[in-house]
């Protein structure tokens, strides 16, 4: 935790076009960082945001290949190394009878990795945001479409009027709660 | 297809999805209502049936493990009967769930979006009911991670890779685990707003921890649905692997009905076919009790309906195709197993497999039968029961005649392999219920999205 409580101003827009305007514009004349809370996702907002492309795929591509190594060479020992056992005559190495668990190996990996890998890297669990202190911040995940701009040397109040005259529906300027 | 259908024939226009009013307030609080609103009745009424019968599961498996699995039906010539029969049948069960959930998702399948949620809580029920009983079959499920997972021990023993039954434990444990993982996922954002819309301050907490305190960020959405998006691949070749590697326990024997290359498709299309079934069983009661009509409409049961229908003719295939090959063959052993299952002692049950899974079906090319709720009820029941019948009679009418005459016996189940199955119903339905009680059955981001979509481009 930062020792200083960040400082967030924060609108709401009915509709998501509005803010998707809003966060570009924001964006492009405020210092501060610019986020947009949609309840889904919300074509455009990666645009207005100008979010670099996700690194999800990567890191699952990445899973899945330790999965499919890891899957192989743990067959491979326990069949060949650890434990030879000979079986009606069969290779020791019998490769086409390694595939199924192979693959499943390369599956499990890709999954854990895509479900632990998205949540750490979004920083989940999190469950204090200073977001969350705005009252009206509880319809993001209903039928309001946020942004927020940390104060990064901006005037708030400056900021809020220009927010209403984009379209917001409520604005506020919120404080994080050190603990 | 939507688009392709209107560039053909402009009169086309598809029923909407979501019907009556579609604002995101609205959509949200119809899909929430059944979490708020208080204990039915009848939700006790059947949740103390399923109670009472899990009860009676787990005196089975208790019994079972105190006797030995000798309380069971199954012996020397049919090894294997109702564990297997069931196991396959509630793996089948599961993987329409997640052919709804990421196949209809990767096609970009509109449909899905509302029937989703529902069926992966099935997936996931479905999998927990199928892996008790290779567990309890074991006879002592507390030494069934050593025989069956790699894990090292002062033995040094390591399990036998060259067996399908080995894959089977990584394709089942794996299948499981990515169902899981995705519906949670899944649940993420609507956790999320079930703790912004409750009043409750336990509620609130249990919703916001359980949310992980999603809050909806559009860096978070763009990570999200590519992880999504990616599970969803994955998902997608690991069913159609699941299945397969369930139809290898038997492909690979060389017993006459076991010994066939046809198994792993006939085994995948008969997963989804009874899957969308059971899916049609579920869905009908509940959305009438939940009031989720206007989300889940007539279009939504039609389409599973069709899907019913064209996997029931995948099914239909698989049959002939065993058939022809007991036949083509030449082999006196394939064709004393054709004459079995057709007039021997347990033909009526292959009688009636055929009538539910090839004749019932049939039904589902008629526009007004598709659309008849209490129709397609009926008719998903009867494919249900076909379904089992199916694993059933590969099983049992298999195993009880094989080479020898000398080896040949006739099987019966007892009443604990009736009580383990009666019983993992039961637990389903439970779960099931726990599950429609406390989360949203539909996805209300989903929902919503889909419902701004055809807002601005009247999908």
């Amino acid at each position: 935790m930062s020792e200083v409580a960040r400082q967030f101003v924060m609108a709401g827009f009915k509709e998501p076009e509005l803010m998707l305007v809003a966060a570009k514009r924001m964006r492009e004349t405020v210092k501060g960082e610019v986020e947009a809370y949609t309840p889904y996702p919300v074509h455009g907002v990666d645009e207005a945001l100008a979010l670099p492309k996700s690194i999800i795929p990567k890191m699952v591509g990445t899973g899945a290949l330790f999965g499919v190594c890891g899957g192989y060479t743990l067959l491979y020992w326990c069949s060949v190394i650890a434990y030879p056992i000979n079986v009606g005559g069969r290779p020791l190495h019998s490769a086409p009878a390694f595939i199924p668990i192979t693959f499943e190996c390369g599956i499990l990996l890709s999954a854990l990795t895509a479900f632990f890998g998205v949540l750490a890297w979004m920083g989940y669990p999190r469950l204090y945001h200073p977001v969350f202190e705005s009252p009206g911040f509880r319809r993001a995940s209903i039928d309001r479409f946020w942004i927020s701009i940390e104060l990064a040397g901006d005037d708030p109040n400056k900021l809020q009027a220009e927010l209403k005259e984009l379209g917001a529906e409520e604005t506020d300027f919120v404080t994080e709660q050190l603990q | 297809m939507a688009d392709l259908a209107r560039t053909i024939s402009p009169s086309i226009t598809p029923e909407p999805l979501i019907e009556g009013p579609d604002d995101d307030l609205t959509l949200t609080d119809s899909v929430f209502a059944p979490v708020w609103k208080p204990t039915a009745k009848g939700w006790w009424f059947l949740f103390m049936i399923c109670l009472g019968g899990t009860g009676m599961l787990f005196s089975a498996i208790g019994w079972t493990v105190y006797k030995g699995i000798g309380v069971w039906g199954n012996n020397i010539p049919v090894a294997w009967a109702f564990g297997i029969i069931n196991f396959v049948w509630w793996i089948g069960i599961g993987h329409a769930g997640t052919l709804i959930s990421a196949i209809l998702l990767l096609f970009q399948q509109k449909w899905r979006t509302s029937i989703n949620r529902f069926s992966e809580a099935m997936t996931l029920f479905a999998v927990i009911c199928a892996a008790l009983y290779p567990v309890v079959h074991t006879g002592r499920p507390w030494f069934a991670a050593y025989w069956l997972f790699p894990y090292p021990s002062t033995l040094g023993i390591w399990p036998q890779f060259r067996s399908p039954l080995t894959w089977d434990v990584f394709a089942v444990s794996t299948y499981f685990t990515t169902s899981l993982l995705f519906w949670y996922l899944g649940l993420l954002p609507d956790l999320a707003a079930l703790r912004d819309r409750s009043t409750g301050k336990w509620s609130q907490r249990l919703y916001g921890i359980f949310s992980l305190g999603w809050r909806g960020a559009g860096r978070h959405w763009r990570d999200y649905m590519s992880a999504y998006t990616l599970l969803a691949g994955v998902a997608t070749p690991l069913v159609v692997s699941v299945h397969t590697i369930v139809s290898f326990d038997f492909a690979t024997a060389q017993l006459p009905g076991w010994h066939t290359t046809i198994f792993p498709p006939y085994f995948v299309a008969g997963a989804v076919f009874s899957g969308f079934a059971m899916v049609v069983t579920l869905i009908v009661p509940a959305r009438e009790f939940l009031g989720l009509k206007n989300v889940i409409t007539l279009r939504h049961l039609e389409a599973m309906n069709k899907v019913i229908l064209a996997t029931g003719w995948i099914v239909a295939y698989g049959y002939a195709v065993e058939i022809f090959n007991d036949w083509y063959s030449g082999s006196r052993y394939e064709l004393g197993h054709l004459h079995e299952k057709m007039l021997g002692p347990f033909a009526p049950f292959f009688w009636m497999q055929m009538f539910c899974n090839v004749v019932v079906p049939q039904i589902f090319w008629k526009r007004s039968l598709r659309r008849s709720l209490l129709v397609m009820w009926i008719a998903s029941i009867f494919v249900n029961i076909g379904m089992w019948l199916e694993r059933f009679n590969i099983i049992v009418i298999s195993l009880h005649r094989d080479f020898i005459p000398g080896s040949w016996a006739a099987y019966a189940p007892t009443i604990i392999d009736v009580s383990l199955f009666v019983g993992t119903i039961c637990f389903f339905g439970m779960n099931f219920l726990l599950f429609l009680r406390f989360v949203p059955s539909v996805a209300a981001n989903e929902v919503k999205e889909l419902a701004h979509e055809m807002r601005h481009t009247h999908v």
